[in-house]
């Protein structure tokens, strides 16, 4: 028995999501009177595989084969199985970001194991295994039930605290069954946005919308946003109309983010992009209509104009950083 | 070349959520269905793929699983251009059956190319029937696809990473889990596709025997938050100090 963490890297590193998903593979285990291990696919060193260990992470199996640096669902999929039943993982543990949902499905089909998606915390009850998710889209909760022995969970973002458990660690390196040939996906180039914070990262994120009224006024969002360390989003209207790339898109067909901070410009808050958004800790609205349902989901809000308001804020905040 | 869009019928997006039954059942009176949001955009780009004369996709066909009342989301998708249509006859409980449903029906097909599907459902958001059917079929799967052309018998695949794109090169057979960016906008129907869409086939077939790997017991709605707080206009430097010292997030 045991709880199986896939721990995703990015170029060899990990983020504060793989802290979380450790943290609360660690939660899980205590609950089911379990272990944990956790693996890693692709070349992570050694350091930085040491730095799960903080999380409450005992054993790590790693798979250091370069070939795994590009995600290939079925390769990958069928090496998560793989270590799964070698160690006999009672609970297979994913975030919710891109690769989970890529591989969860994949992993719960090979081994017959019901998954829940985006779960929001740890079981409601161990038996029957009941996890409760968001569904429509944020706009409700449901309690569901896995049925089978094996389980497959991914995990939303932001819903366990990252909790210090520091101890030795034990890195077991594995060498699957796997061929260059059995790589189906060959990646031909990667695009990446430099210098900027990443959306889906992202603590604090300022949004703008239709309100900002043109694409020209964008100055004032990215300014703010550089100044607090934030990503810039928008809603869907700016997107469609190429105001900016779709990758800013947040809200039910976007993305869905859960900063500490989200700052609404000029955005009226139809329910489709308060979907996107309604896990944000806190979220701020300025807006020219006092009754736009923004300021119903809303923590602060201003009524008025942006390009009048944003260049306040943004002196506040020059003042705040200096003081 | 055949393209196979999964489709799903789901509650419109504005629709305001409800639950019956002491909250265990959703409340589909009054609810508008509509096909689900990603897979009317993968239905888009199905139909850009067989109308661009440079490629030979020569069919795009629809499949679902779900009760007659499905019947006219799966009319919409046949106005919009697809060729035809299946119709598994059940109400599948969870991903996985819906997964297994089709697997079982396009195991039968003499031959698999493409297979679209939309990243999510709106409704229960399982992210995985995508990723289930390909498992199910033994297909490679690409997920968060922003972009797909085709290039021969191979496909070039742009796929969203955290902070950036890949772009991938893929044999077919494959499956495709697509997202925002696939297609610009969902098409509208127009009124000559509307009337041959009556026309175009739409075969119900029996579900195949499985059993469910997870059961929804219960739904909650959010509990109600405390009301927004507002900053005068003129004094808009007070929300920086909120938020420093009182939200404790800057």
């Amino acid at each position: 028995m045991a709880v199986l963490a896939y721990m995703e890297n990015w170029d060899g590193k990990f983020k504060k999501s793989s802290f979380e998903l450790v943290s609360y593979a660690n939660a899980l285990a205590e609950l089911l009177e379990t272990n944990i291990i956790v693996l890693s696919l692709g070349p992570v060193s050694e350091d930085e595989l040491s730095k799960l260990g903080n999380y409450g992470a005992r054993k790590i199996i790693t798979v250091p084969d370069v070939l795994f640096k590009t995600l290939d669902n079925q390769v990958f999929s069928k090496v998560i199985s793989v270590v799964a039943v070698n160690v006999g993982a009672e609970v297979i543990l994913f975030s919710h970001d891109n690769a989970g949902k890529a591989l969860a499905p994949r992993v719960s089909v090979s081994l017959k194991a019901g998954l829940v998606s985006g779960a929001t915390g740890l079981p409601l009850s161990v038996d029957p295994f009941t996890l409760r998710k968001k569904v429509f889209s944020g706009n409700s909760f449901a309690r569901q039930i896995i049925k089978t022995d094996k389980k497959v969970l991914t995990l939303a973002k932001n819903s366990i605290e990252v909790k210090e458990n520091r101890g030795s660690v034990e890195i077991e390196v594995f060498q699957p069954d796997v061929q260059a040939g059995d790589f189906k996906i060959h990646m031909e180039d990667v695009q990446k946005q430099t210098g900027k914070v990443i959306l889906t990262d992202a603590d604090i994120v300022v949004s703008g919308g239709r309100g900002m009224k043109s694409p020209d006024n964008w100055g004032p969002i990215e300014e703010l946003a550089d100044l607090l360390g934030a990503a810039t989003a928008c809603s869907r209207p700016v997107s469609d109309e190429g105001w900016r790339p779709h990758q800013e898109h947040t809200g039910q067909t976007g993305k869905i983010i859960a900063p500490n901070l989200y700052i609404a410009v000029g955005i009226s808050g139809a329910i489709q992009h308060l979907a996107g958004v309604s896990s944000s800790k806190f979220i701020v609205a300025i807006n020219t209509d006092k009754d736009a349902p923004v300021f119903e989901a809303a923590d602060y809000g201003i009524v008025g104009d942006a390009m009048k308001i944003l260049p306040e804020l943004i002196q506040a905040v020059k003042e705040m950083n200096a003081s | 070349m055949k393209i196979i869009v999964c489709l799903g019928n789901v509650p419109d997006t504005t629709t305001k959520v409800k639950f019956v039954e002491d909250n265990t059942k959703f409340d589909a009176a009054g609810v508008q269905w509509v096909i689900n949001p990603w897979d009317e955009l993968a239905l888009t780009r199905a139909m850009e793929l067989k109308e661009d004369s440079g490629n030979s996709v020569d069919k795009v066909s629809v499949i679902t699983v779900g009760g007659k009342n499905t019947e006219p989301t799966i009319r919409k998708a046949l106005a919009i251009g697809a060729d035809d249509a299946v119709r598994i006859d059940l109400n599948p409980e969870d991903s996985y059956v819906a997964a297994y449903q089709m697997a079982a029906y396009l195991k039968n097909e003499q031959e698999l190319h493409i297979v679209f599907a939309g990243t999510e459902s709106s409704d229960y958001n399982g992210a995985a029937t995508g990723g289930m059917l390909a498992e199910l079929l033994s297909v490679p799967s690409i997920s968060s696809v922003s972009g797909f052309e085709l290039e021969g018998d191979k496909v070039r695949i742009s796929r969203d990473i955290d902070g950036g794109t890949e772009h991938l090169l893929v044999d077919i057979p494959m499956l495709a889990i697509v997202h925002k960016g696939i297609a610009k906008e969902p098409r509208i129907p127009a009124m000559r596709g509307i009337m041959m869409a009556r026309k175009k086939p739409l075969n119900v077939v029996p579900p195949s025997d499985v059993e469910a790997l997870t059961e929804i017991v219960g739904f909650e709605l959010p509990g109600s938050k405390p009301p927004c707080k507002m900053i005068d206009v003129d004094n808009a430097k007070e929300l920086i100090d909120l938020l420093q010292n009182e939200a404790k997030v800057l």
